[in-house]
C-alpha cells in the first residue's frame, strides 16, 4: 500500500467506500506516521494504538454490512481537553494526574457515532491557556513547519497546537480542537491548516474540560475546507446535557461550499490594522479582498469601533470564569494531590504543584477581578464591553454578510520568543477574541506563505448560526489561494 | 452592584410594649429576621438526575456533575423550579419570570465544584408575606424578602477517624429554597411561629417535607436588639437552628446575651453563632473578619431562567387549599373556634386526619376526641400523629358511636383505651363488651327509684340543694354500669327530685 496518509479526509472516505483499503490499513498508516514523527513534534500525549485498531476493525465490520457513518473509518486525533472514557485525559496539566474519565464528551461521542476512529490524545497549552503550546505540562509541541533555511523550532500556536501540528504533519486526518480566544484559528494559521470555531452553542461543551465556559467552543482542525465541513457537521448538534447548547438543525456545510460569493457583501473592518503588523499580512489581506472581488463579491468598508477593547475585556472575562472553573482541581476527589499539614496546606501544596505558571497567573487575575471592590471596575465593565462588541457586529451585519480579516498578526514565531512576556503573547489573539466575545462563527484558512516560507491565514467571521456563508466564502478563497505548500 | 449580602433594612416597625424586654436600664426591643433553608421535595437534584432521597449508602446518590468532575455541566431540574414557584405563590409572592444563577465561590472538601450555584442578584421569587400569631393572640404579617434556589453541599464527617475527614456527597447538589424574611419579627414567640407556619405551608404545598430530623428545614436566625424605636443594633446570625422550639430559645438567649453586653457598656460584634441545643446557648462560630469574599458572578454554564407566565398561572390555578383558607373553612364548615381551627391546620397531617374523623359526625366531638384524647395520648407516649395506633377512620368510628348516642362519653374513654390496646374498631369493642348506652327510660327510672328508696336523706338534701344533682347522676351511672344515657338520667332525675 502506498502512503495512505497522503490522502485527505474526503479522499480517504472515497477510498474506503471504493474498497481500495480498509480503515484498519488506514489507521495503521497513521499510527506509523505518529510513530515516526511524534518524538520530534510532541503532538500526541497519548497514542491509543490498540483502541484505534480495535475501532478501525469495528468500522470495517460495519462497512461490510453497509452500516456506514459520515466519518466511517476515519482516524482522528482528539485534543486532550475532551474527556474520553477510560482514556487518560490531562488538559496538559499535572493536576489531573492519572485521571481517566468514566464518561465521554458529547463531541467525541458524535464522532464515534459517525464511525470515526481515535488515534490518541493531542497536546495543548495547559487547560487551553496559551497561544504557543509552551504552557503544556508535558512539553511544547513543535511546528512541523520551519523557516526557509533555518532549523529554529517554531511554535504551532496554541492552545490547540497539538491538533494543528498533527493535522499539518499528517499524523491524523483531522483533529478536534477548542477555541476560547483563538485557540483553533491561530494554530491553524500557523500550520497551514483550516480551523473553524462555530457559533457558540453549536458544539456541546459536555465533557470538555472547561476553561472559560461562556467563550469555549469546540471545532475541527482539518487539511482543507471540505474536510473541515465534514468533521464539523458531525461534531455539532443540540445536546440536552449542555444548557448553552443551541436547539437548531445542523446545516449541510459541504453543500454550502458550492454556493459561491456572487452578490455577497464582504466587510473589511478598518480597526483590524494594528501597529507593527508585518506588511506581508496587510498585503495578504488585500490579496484576499481581490480574490473575493474577483469571484463576484462586493467589498464594503465597515467599522467595529470597540475592537481595541476586546483583548483587555477577554483577559478579564476568561480568567474570571477560569478561576472558578478550576476550583474543582483541589486534590480531593481525583487527580494529583500533595498532602499538607492541614486542609488549607493541602489545597495550597496541591494547587501550587499541580498548576503551571500561566494557569496560576490567570487564576490570580480571575480571582482578583471578581473580588469585592474590583468586580464593578473589571468584570462588570468587561461584560459591558462584551455587549458593545456584539453590538458592533450586529451593526456590521446591516452592511455585510461576512467579514474578512487576517487570523493572526504574525506567522509562527520561535519557541521561547514570547514566553517571558505574557502581554506580547496575549496580543496574538487580537484578531480572534472578538468572535469568541460575540459568540460568532469564524474560520481560518491558509492563504499564502510569508517571506520565510511560513503559512499565513485569513479569517472569515460570519453571522451567528451562519456557518453556511462562512463555508461558501472559505471555499472560494481556498480555490483562489490554491494553497498546496507542505511543511 | 456590591458584593455584600446585607439587605436594605427599611421601615422598621416598633414592637408592642408587651414584647419589650424589661431591664434595669430600661426597655429593649428584639429585631429578628430569618433565612430558612428548605430542601425542595423532588426525586432528583437541582442540576443532576441523581436521587435526592434522604439516606442511602455514602456517595451512592451522586452524579458526575455533583462530584465536580471535569467537563460536567449542570442542567436545571424543571420540577424543582415548579416547586419554588409553588412555594412563592403560597406566600403570595411575586414570581420573577426572569431569574439567574450565580456562582458563590469558596473551597471546602464537601463542595466539589469549588462553588455553590445559587441565585444572588436575581432570585426566582420576590416579595411576599406570611401571617403569624403573636404571643398576645393577634396576627402579624411577616414580610418575605425573596426566595432563591441553590445547591446543597455534601457532608463532612469528622468523627469516623481521628486523622481523616470523610465526605459524603449524597446531599451535594440537592435543591434548597432559601426563604428570606424581612426583619419583621419582634419576639421569640413570633420567630418560632413564623418557622412553624412556614413549615406548615411548605408541607401543605408538598414543596418541602419539613422533616427537621433529616435537616429538610433549618433556620439562620438574625437577632439584634435596640431601645424601642431607637437606632438599630448590630446583628448576629445564629446558624442552622432546626426546630420551632430551638428558634424561640435561640432568639431569647441571644437577645438577652446582647442586652447584657450592651448594658455592661460593651458592643456587639457582628458574627455568626451556633445554637447549642444541650445548653440552650449560642456561641461564636466565626467573626466578620473571617467572612469569605465569595466572588459571586453569573454562572456561565447556565442560561437565565425564564418562566412562561401561562405556566405560572397554571400552577397558581392548581394550588392546594392553604392553611389560612382552610382555617376559615374549618370555622364556617365545622363551627370550630378560631383557636381550635388553628390547632388543626397547623399541620397538614392534622387537618387531613381531622376531616376524616369529622366526616358525617359531630364536628366538635370529633375535634375534642382528636385534640384532647388522641393528642393527649400521643404526647404522653412521645409519638407523632403518623404513629397513632388509632387511624382517622377508627377514631371516626368511635366519634360516630358517640354522635348517634350508641355510647356516652364516659364509656367512650374506656373504648378508646381498649382500641389502643387491642387495635380493634370501636363498634367491635362495644358489641363484644356490651357497652351500648341504655336509653331505656323504664330501666333508668327503675334504677332511680331504687336509689331514692335507699337514700331518702339524699332525696331531701337534693331538693334543698339542686347542686346535689351531680351526686345523683353519678349514683345512677354507677348503678347502670356507666351505660345509661346521661341526658336521659338528668331529665328523669330532675323530674323525680323536683329540681328545676
Amino acid at each position: 500500500m502506498t502512503n495512505l496518509t497522503e490522502l485527505n479526509l474526503h479522499q480517504a472516505l472515497s477510498g474506503l467506500a471504493a474498497g481500495d483499503f480498509t480503515s484498519t490499513e488506514l489507521t495503521q498508516s497513521y499510527l506509523n506516521s505518529i510513530e515516526a514523527q511524534n518524538t520530534n513534534l510532541n503532538a500526541y500525549l497519548v497514542v491509543t494504538g490498540d483502541k484505534a485498531l480495535e475501532m478501525a476493525r469495528a468500522s470495517d465490520a460495519r462497512r461490510a454490512v453497509g452500516n456506514v457513518g459520515a466519518l466511517e473509518g476515519i482516524p482522528l486525533g482528539i485534543k486532550d481537553l475532551f474527556c474520553t472514557k477510560g482514556v487518560r485525559t490531562t488538559a496538559a496539566s499535572k493536576i489531573l494526574g492519572e485521571f481517566a474519565p468514566e464518561y465521554e464528551s458529547s463531541v467525541t461521542t458524535n464522532l464515534w457515532r459517525d464511525g470515526a476512529v481515535m488515534l490518541g490524545k493531542l497536546n495543548l497549552d495547559e487547560f487551553a491557556m496559551g497561544s504557543s503550546n509552551e504552557t503544556s505540562a508535558f512539553g511544547n509541541v513543535v511546528n512541523p513547519w520551519k523557516r526557509k533555511g533555518s532549523n529554529v523550532a517554531l511554535t504551532p500556536g496554541g492552545s490547540s497546537g497539538g491538533s494543528a501540528a498533527a493535522v499539518a504533519a499528517h499524523m491524523c486526518l483531522g483533529a478536534t480542537a477548542t477555541d476560547t480566544g483563538g485557540s483553533i484559528r491561530q494554530p491553524a494559521a500557523f500550520t497551514g491548516t483550516v480551523g473553524i470555531k462555530p457559533t457558540y452553542g453549536r458544539c456541546s461543551r459536555y465533557g470538555i474540560v472547561a476553561f472559560a465556559s461562556s467563550l469555549d467552543q469546540a471545532g475541527p482542525i482539518a487539511r482543507n475546507v471540505k474536510d473541515s465541513a465534514i468533521m464539523l457537521q458531525s461534531m455539532m448538534g443540540h445536546d440536552v446535557k449542555d444548557s448553552t447548547s443551541l436547539n437548531v438543525a445542523v446545516p449541510d456545510l459541504v453543500a454550502a461550499m458550492a454556493n459561491g460569493v456572487k452578490g455577497m457583501k464582504i466587510g473589511i473592518p478598518k480597526e483590524y490594522r494594528v501597529d507593527g503588523m508585518p506588511e506581508e499580512i496587510e498585503s495578504l489581506w488585500q490579496q484576499g479582498i481581490a480574490w473575493l472581488k474577483g469571484a463576484g463579491a462586493e467589498i464594503v468598508d465597515i467599522s467595529l469601533p470597540h475592537t481595541k477593547y476586546a483583548l483587555p475585556a477577554y483577559y478579564i472575562v476568561a480568567p474570571a470564569e477560569a478561576s472558578s472553573n478550576l476550583a474543582r482541581y483541589d486534590g480531593m476527589r481525583f487527580g494529583a494531590r500533595v498532602d499538607g499539614n492541614d486542609l488549607t496546606d493541602t489545597y495550597e501544596k496541591t494547587r501550587a504543584t499541580g498548576f503551571g505558571e500561566e494557569v496560576k497567573r490567570r487564576i490570580l487575575i480571575g480571582t482578583y477581578v471578581l473580588s469585592a471592590g474590583y468586580y464593578d471596575a473589571y468584570y462588570l465593565r468587561a461584560q459591558k464591553v462584551r455587549a458593545r462588541i456584539l453590538e458592533d457586529f450586529t451593526n456590521a451585519w446591516t452592511k455585510c454578510d461576512a467579514i474578512l480579516t487576517p487570523t493572526a498578526p504574525s506567522a509562527a514565531f520561535g519557541l521561547g520568543e514570547k514566553s517571558d512576556d505574557p502581554i506580547k503573547m496575549y496580543l496574538n489573539d487580537v484578531f480572534t477574541v472578538t468572535a469568541n466575545l460575540a459568540g460568532l462563527p469564524a474560520i481560518s484558512i491558509p492563504a499564502a506563505l510569508d517571506v520565510d516560507g511560513l503559512p499565513l491565514g485569513l479569517q472569515i467571521i460570519g453571522k451567528a448560526l451562519d456557518e453556511e456563508t462562512i463555508y461558501s466564502v472559505a471555499s472560494v478563497m481556498e480555490q483562489a489561494a490554491n494553497f498546496s505548500a507542505r511543511p | 452592584m456590591t458584593q455584600t449580602s446585607v439587605p436594605a433594612y427599611t421601615a422598621f416597625k416598633t414592637a408592642r410594649p408587651d414584647q419589650w424586654v424589661k431591664s434595669v436600664t430600661g426597655d429593649w426591643e428584639i429585631i429578628v429576621g430569618m433565612e430558612v433553608h428548605a430542601q425542595v421535595s423532588a426525586k432528583s437534584k437541582l442540576f443532576s438526575g441523581a436521587s435526592a432521597a434522604y439516606g442511602g449508602d455514602p456517595n451512592s446518590h451522586v452524579a458526575m456533575v455533583d462530584a465536580g468532575m471535569p467537563g460536567m455541566l449542570p442542567v436545571i431540574n424543571k420540577f424543582v423550579v415548579e416547586q419554588a414557584v409553588k412555594t412563592g405563590l403560597g406566600l403570595g409572592a411575586k414570581i420573577n419570570l426572569w431569574s439567574r444563577f450565580d456562582r458563590k465561590n469558596y473551597f471546602y472538601p464537601d463542595l466539589p465544584q469549588g462553588y455553590q450555584i445559587s441565585q444572588y442578584l436575581y432570585p426566582i421569587i420576590g416579595e411576599g408575606s406570611l401571617e403569624v400569631a403573636s404571643e398576645d393572640g393577634s396576627m402579624i404579617m411577616v414580610g418575605i424578602e425573596r426566595i432563591h434556589l441553590e445547591q446543597d453541599a455534601g457532608k463532612s464527617i469528622h468523627d469516623l477517624d481521628p486523622n481523616s475527614t470523610y465526605v459524603d456527597l449524597n446531599r451535594s447538589g440537592c435543591a434548597l429554597m432559601e426563604i428570606v424574611s424581612k426583619p419583621d419579627i419582634r419576639s421569640a414567640d413570633e420567630a418560632a411561629n413564623y418557622f412553624k407556619n412556614l413549615r406548615a405551608l411548605v408541607r401543605y404545598l408538598e414543596t418541602c417535607d419539613g422533616n427537621m430530623d433529616e435537616g429538610s428545614m433549618r433556620a439562620d436566625v438574625n437577632v439584634s436588639v435596640r431601645r424601642p424605636g431607637g437606632e438599630l443594633g448590630t446583628r448576629c446570625e445564629i446558624k442552622n437552628v432546626n426546630s420551632t422550639k430551638f428558634v424561640g430559645m435561640a432568639v431569647n438567649y441571644e437577645a438577652r446575651r446582647q442586652i447584657e453586653i450592651l448594658e455592661d457598656g460593651g458592643t456587639i460584634d457582628q458574627e455568626t453563632r451556633l445554637f447549642d441545643v444541650k445548653t440552650g446557648q449560642t456561641r461564636t462560630m466565626r467573626s466578620k473578619e473571617d467572612a469569605h469574599d465569595y466572588r459571586y458572578f453569573p454562572d456561565p454554564d447556565l442560561l437565565p431562567l425564564i418562566l412562561d407566565e401561562a405556566w405560572v398561572e397554571n400552577i397558581r390555578a392548581n394550588l392546594p387549599e392553604l392553611p389560612a383558607a382552610m382555617k376559615a373553612r374549618f370555622q364556617s364548615q365545622y363551627g370550630l373556634s378560631a383557636y381550635d381551627a388553628d390547632v388543626l391546620v397547623a399541620d397538614k397531617d392534622f387537618a387531613v386526619f381531622y376531616e376524616e374523623v369529622a366526616k358525617g359526625r359531630d364536628a366538635k366531638i370529633a375535634n375534642s376526641w382528636m385534640t384532647v384524647e388522641l393528642f393527649g395520648w400521643l404526647n404522653k407516649n412521645g409519638k407523632e400523629l403518623s404513629q397513632s395506633p388509632i387511624s382517622a377512620a377508627a377514631l371516626g368510628g368511635l366519634v360516630g358511636l358517640i354522635t348517634d348516642g350508641t355510647i356516652n362519653g364516659k364509656i367512650a374513654k374506656d373504648v378508646f383505651s381498649k382500641m389502643i390496646e387491642s387495635g380493634d374498631e370501636a363498634a367491635v369493642i362495644v358489641d363484644r363488651e356490651g357497652l351500648k348506652q341504655t336509653t331505656d327510660t323504664g330501666a333508668i327510672e327503675a334504677s332511680i327509684d331504687a336509689l331514692m328508696a335507699t337514700n331518702p336523706e339524699k332525696v331531701a338534701e337534693a331538693r334543698e340543694k339542686p347542686k346535689m344533682l351531680g351526686w345523683w347522676v353519678g349514683q345512677v351511672m354507677k348503678a347502670t354500669g356507666g351505660k345509661a344515657n346521661p341526658a336521659i338520667v338528668n331529665e328523669i332525675l330532675k323530674g323525680k327530685l323536683g329540681i328545676e
